[in-house]
């Protein structure tokens, strides 16, 4: 329960009166009083776990969380959490919270890459990692630094995470976690409508009458959501209808109406199959079409992602899959699905021509007969008989739910949602799909429209508010901007007050690529914010060889020693959520902030005063001089101009990127939002004013503050990026004041449906008159014109303003599908994560009650499967790919059920370090890694 | 017999030697030696009563239970389920028993416990379904019980941990939907569970989130009520299989039918003069 200040005294004065009088008091009064004489502290927050974005109240005693209450203000969940939500007043007081800085040393107190962990000071810490980023940068330059960024971190975090490493060190490799989870959704979103995130919000649950969900265990992952879905269909048990695709049977079919259980990567094929159906059923809404759309298609041979099999790193084992990234033999289902295209029949070699750079992008306009071509092999029995999942359903069964679901589709007096997570973005062709997704609703018209829409959930709590929106990646700047394109460099600079040309041109490496050349010896120094990297990369085993045993230098910020730790050279301790101010932005566009409501654990600061304390060993002459990249681009001297600016090439970037004179003036501490709605009491603010501990920072002294409000300084900076380009979010302080807002929010109103003129601003100034949709991206909206074949270039290229395209795009088979197997690999695996955990388990296998109910990751089984391989339930077995090996044991009564041929291992469990045995294919766009298929063979340990 | 048999045997009788020696203990020997309700047995024994007069305390089922080879190591600490009752357990001495907070049955497909006994105080009669097949599915080790005021789910929490937990999963626990007046748009999913399905096994009171567990197995004779026999749900079809012993021994006796009808009649009757 919240309370403002008077209601509080009114309640303890009535309690005291009533006691005195010996009057009973309602029990709800009692207990509010009784909470304040305790002096417990309620506060807004928001939950750290997945991308639902719950609201939640903690309450702080003697600088302590003591408790969680959900925030019954919060439209999201109404004061309610699942079970992840329930521990948040837990997961920051493991007995094994990291605390003070550990360097690997010998015992002459050196750095030494073989020494034991001992602390250190954080000057000792700070020294260190400063001489050896130098030593590489000096070696390497710009390119030969990265940091694993997160969609994790707060959005301030976030962003002066790309200020650093974009503005200041000119790299471009810094990318977030949030690369594994949602890469494939952005580029579906950018490609499609030119601007990312979704369009529909949560509403769209309780409005439509029809849950799809793809790939998407959202009773498992987004319980609050589910809960809403479980609702929606209690109102409406008749008419709302509910669909579960999947490769196995998850704990959603149990509310769903019909579950489709369909083999690995045929997604692509059902969704043609839906396309044919709506073009012969005559169910497109060609007035929505016609208006709004074009139809679009790319080149096939894109190859997996994967490296190039003649890297020396790949090993003999590896190479019968990783040689399909240059050339692959077309099966017999193959050459049925391509045959649109005409260029391969079954057998044929596919040389994968487009597979490098930006080929796998390249696309153009299509006419919508080629289009209808494209889908014409897609046909019932074709596609029932590539995509059927359970070799224990009968071909018919089957038949008959794909009929089905086309029916949903089609049915003029339907909404629909379709509902995807990993199972669609973590794909060898998870853009495609992502593409597929939107080439369904646009052709039906149900795209955009309340109830109705394409909606891609989140996994993590800020992959939207902080990777996405402040553009943590590679090839990002916030609000949607690329680092490739000049003119939104100079908008970058301008805003950051950076001399023009500071900013490098060339994309940077994706998470998985810096792995890579970690291993290839191209990056040297890796600084790790926020996530497990370690844990979360498929094919670890290259990953942890190389970092433990390069010449290289590996900084890990963490709050628990998980393997990335265990990894790293330097381990930073940091603040976890509540331990200091922060925002996240959630599957919704819903912005929501939170103050710091206690202070971090012995010597542990948080990320962003890392990176500020950090700043101030580089001075502008070290990093703003020329440098020759790799490729042969020069990033020019920059001194001159900066000078002109009123840089002194001997300041520091912490002086030009965080201590600016106008965030002191503008934004001073203390600052009155600080101030406890409840007891009027100020809130701390570490990085602001220090917060008592007076911790040695990195000069040795003991840290009393930046004396200005850095969090609502970098705030109000951040959102200059997007106001007025469709990206507006409100004012720091009116997000302490509401329970967040969905942007674009324009004349402090939210937007709950974008590119709809009813409910967008933004659509209502684009769109031409009378029209009721404008799809209003910007990016990729000049394209060339062709056939299924390639571009024509006598065709010449159209522009699309206000359109989104629909994409032709054909089923293809999976890189390592056990089908197609000859060395014994038989079975799939499909990993994932489990109701209890959060990723890879830091912190709540920290909470003893979760770490009770599931201690460790187990292999989910056909029991089939498991009676012909000789195997018990609890058995241990080696689950064991082209990569490598590990244990867990067998469960075939589990809550996941696969169909024979199907294993499913999660991945929370460090001492089950499945990416170890996962591929490291991904999406050729998107470089989104598919988590979901390997192919492996399973033995008693 | 093995070393670990033997040793094992050997301290179960100093166990006893030193609680008859001590004889501060012997009071507390006889006390165990009576019937706990609240003990949960292995699967296929014997109703308690029974089963306390056939175990001979041999300990066979706890070693079966121990030495099976697909045993559960979380970090290194091994998931025990059977014990030996030992003096201070509160349990009759030398009969096994487990614990589903810290040590569920895991079910093993091939019941090596039940198996291991060599007296039939654990018997496959008592493991099996009504066409006389035996597997552990059809185990009646107890029955869980759940408290709605500590369950997070009837808070309108999602959790369905204990759901989650179940080996037989949607038949012994399944989740139910309610609407959630307050909240107006996220249901209640509550866990039910059906007795006829559950084994007793713990998997749920173990995996629990609540501090303490909210979720509980019960042996099925404390626990569960029985409804009559002379009414068959008209909704469920099936629910004639729960009456099918019904005897046709219908007659039934009250307080007032104590006495024959022409006793009762003969009394007479009275009236106000």
């Amino acid at each position: 329960m919240s309370m403002d200040r008077r209601e509080f005294l009114k309640t303890t004065a009535a309690v005291a009166a009533a006691s005195a009088a010996g009057l009973s008091i309602p029990q709800d009064a009692e207990a509010a009083a009784k909470e304040s004489q305790e002096g417990w502290q309620w506060d807004k927050a928001v939950c750290r776990f997945c991308g639902t974005g719950c609201g939640i109240m903690v309450a702080v005693k003697d600088d302590k969380i003591v408790a969680v209450k959900g925030d019954p203000e919060s439209p999201v969940n109404r004061g309610i959490n699942c079970i992840k939500g329930y521990f948040n007043a837990k997961i920051m007081y493991g007995a094994d919270r990291l605390t003070q800085p550990l360097l690997r040393m010998n015992d002459k107190g050196e750095f030494d890459k073989n020494g034991k962990f001992r602390p250190v000071s954080w000057k000792r810490a700070f020294d260190e990692m400063e001489k050896q980023f130098k030593k590489y940068y000096n070696e390497l330059g710009p390119t030969g630094v990265a940091v694993f960024g997160s969609g994790q971190y707060t959005i301030q975090e976030g962003y002066a995470a790309v200020k650093l490493v974009k503005g200041g060190w000119r790299s471009n490799n810094i990318d977030p976690n949030a690369r594994h989870c949602m890469a494939s959704a952005v580029v579906g979103f950018y490609q499609t409508f030119g601007i990312d995130e979704p369009a529909g919000c949560y509403d769209d649950i309780e409005i439509t009458d029809t849950v799809i969900t793809w790939g998407a265990n959202m009773a498992e992952m987004h319980p609050i959501l589910w809960s809403r879905v479980s609702d929606a269909k209690l109102n409406n048990p008749d008419k709302y209808y509910v669909v579960n695709l999947s490769t196995y049977r998850n704990r959603c079919s149990n509310l769903a109406d019909m579950e489709i259980i369909f083999r690995p990567n045929t997604d692509l094929a059902i969704m043609n199959y839906i396309a044919r159906e709506i073009i012969k059923r005559n169910a497109v809404n060609w007035d929505f079409v016609k208006k709004h759309t074009i139809f679009a298609t790319g080149h096939a041979d894109i190859g997996y992602g994967m490296r190039n099999p003649n890297n020396p790193n790949v090993t003999e084992k590896e190479k019968d899959t990783v040689v399909k990234q240059v050339v692959k033999k077309v099966t017999d289902e193959e050459a049925v699905a391509l045959s649109p295209i005409g260029k391969w029949k079954a057998g044929d070699e596919m040389e994968m021509k487009h597979a490098a750079g930006k080929k796998p992008f390249w696309h153009w306009e299509i006419s919508f007969e080629d289009f209808k071509k494209g889908v014409e092999p897609y046909t019932l029995d074709y596609v029932a008989k590539v995509a059927k999942g359970d070799p224990d359903e009968s071909l018919d069964s089957f038949k008959r739910k794909l009929q089905k679901l086309a029916d949903l589709y089609c049915d003029p007096n339907r909404k629909v949602v379709s509902f995807w997570t990993m199972g669609f973005n973590q794909h060898v062709r998870g853009s495609w799909v992502n593409e597929q997704i939107y080439m369904i609703h646009l052709l039906l018209g149900k795209q955009s429209l309340p109830g109705s829409g394409a909606f891609s959930l989140t996994g993590q709590p800020s992959a939207c508010g902080t990777a996405r929106e402040v553009g943590t990646f590679a090839h990002r700047l916030p609000a949607d901007m690329l680092v490739a394109n000049p003119k939104h460099r100079k908008i970058t600079e301008k805003l950051w007050k950076l001399p023009e040309g500071t900013l490098n041109p060339k994309v940077g490496s994706h998470f998985l690529k810096i792995m890579r050349d970690i291993e290839d010896g191209k990056i040297k120094w890796a600084w790790v914010h926020v996530n497990n990297p370690w844990q979360n990369t498929a094919n670890a085993n290259h990953w942890v060889k190389a970092a433990r045993t390069m010449d290289n230098f590996i900084v890990v910020n963490e709050a628990y020693p998980g393997i990335s730790a265990r990894v790293a050279d330097l381990i930073l301790p940091v603040a976890m959520i509540y331990e200091k101010w922060g925002a996240y932005g959630n599957a919704e566009r819903r912005t929501q902030h939170w103050r710091q409501q206690v202070t971090p654990p012995g010597q542990a600061m948080p990320d962003i005063w890392t990176m500020m304390e950090f700043s101030k060993r580089f001075k502008l002459k070290e990093v703003w001089k020329e440098h020759k990249l790799p490729d042969g681009t020069v990033l020019p001297n920059v001194l001159d101009k900066a000078k002109e600016m009123g840089y002194d090439p001997e300041m520091t970037l912490f002086d030009v990127l965080y201590n600016r004179p106008e965030y002191h003036k503008n934004f001073p501490w203390p600052d009155p939002i600080a101030k406890n709605p409840q007891t009027g009491k100020m809130h701390k603010n570490t990085e602001a004013a220090g917060d008592g501990r007076e911790i040695m920072g990195e000069d040795g002294k003991p840290f009393k503050g930046y004396g200005f409000f850095v969090h609502k300084a970098l705030w109000e900076e951040y959102r200059k990026f997007g106001l007025g380009h469709a990206h507006d979010l409100a004012d720091f302080d009116t997000y302490h004041k509401v329970r967040g807002l969905r942007w674009p929010v324009v004349n402090g109103k939210e937007t709950k449906w974008r590119f709809n003129v009813e409910y967008d601003p933004y659509a209502r100034k684009f769109a031409k008159p009378g029209e009721k949709f404008a799809f209003y991206g910007p990016l990729l909206k000049t394209i060339k014109r062709g056939n299924l074949q390639g571009p024509i270039a006598s065709k010449g290229k159209i522009n699309l303003k206000n359109k989104a395209k629909i994409f032709w795009r054909p089923f293809m088979v999976h890189p390592e599908d056990p089908k197609y197997d000859t060395k014994g690999y038989n079975l799939w695996l499909c990993t994932g994560r489990v109701l209890e955990h959060w990723h890879s388990g830091t912190m709540t296998m920290r909470v003893p009650e979760l770490y009770r109910a599931m201690p460790e990751a187990l292999c989910y089984m056909n029991p089939k499967d498991a009676k012909a391989l000789g195997l018990k339930r609890f058995d241990l077995v080696v689950i064991e790919s082209r990569r490598g090996k590990v244990k867990a044991r067998v469960e075939t009564r589990g809550r996941n059920k696969p169909p024979r041929g199907l294993v499913f291992v999660p991945w929370f469990d460090e001492k089950v370090l499945i990416n170890k045995v996962c591929l490291d294919a991904t999406c050729p766009l998107s470089k989104e890694t598919d988590y979901k298929k390997a192919a492996v063979k399973i033995y008693k340990a | 017999m093995d070393n670990k048999r033997r040793s094992f045997l050997t301290s179960m009788v100093q166990a006893s030697a030193a609680a008859v020696a001590a004889g501060s203990i012997v009071g507390g020997f006889v006390e165990e030696n009576k019937d706990k309700p609240l003990t949960l047995r292995p699967p296929g024994a014997l109703k308690e009563e029974d089963f306390l007069k056939t175990c001979i305390r041999c300990g066979l089922c706890v070693e079966a239970c121990k030495n099976r080879d697909n045993k559960v190591i979380i970090d290194g600490k091994e998931i025990v389920t059977l014990f030996l009752a030992a003096p201070g357990d509160k349990k009759p001495i030398g009969t096994p028993y487990f614990i589903p907070r810290t040590g569920p049955c895991f079910m093993c497909d091939d019941i090596p416990c039940m198996y291991a006994c060599p007296t039939g105080a654990l018997t496959p009669d008592m493991c099996k379904n009504e066409k006389g097949e035996v597997a552990i599915d059809y185990a009646k080790m107890g029955v869980a019980v759940i408290d709605p005021s500590s369950c997070i789910a009837f808070w309108g929490l999602q959790c369905t941990a204990c759901y989650r937990a179940c080996p037989e999963m949607d038949k012994a626990i399944k989740i139910e939907w309610k609407k959630n007046e307050r909240t107006g748009k996220h249901a209640y999913r509550i866990p039910v569970v059906y007795e006829d399905a559950c084994t007793g096994c713990g998997m749920c009171e173990n995996a629990c989130v609540t501090e303490i567990a909210a979720i509980k197995i019960f042996p099925r004779e404390v626990f569960l009520g029985k409804a009559g026999d002379r009414y068959v749900k008209g909704w469920d079809e099936k629910d004639q299989q729960r009456v099918r012993k019904a005897s046709t021994q219908t007659t039934t006796k009250t307080g007032r039918s104590r006495k024959s009808a022409i006793e009762n009649l003969n009394e007479g009757i009275k009236w106000d003069q």
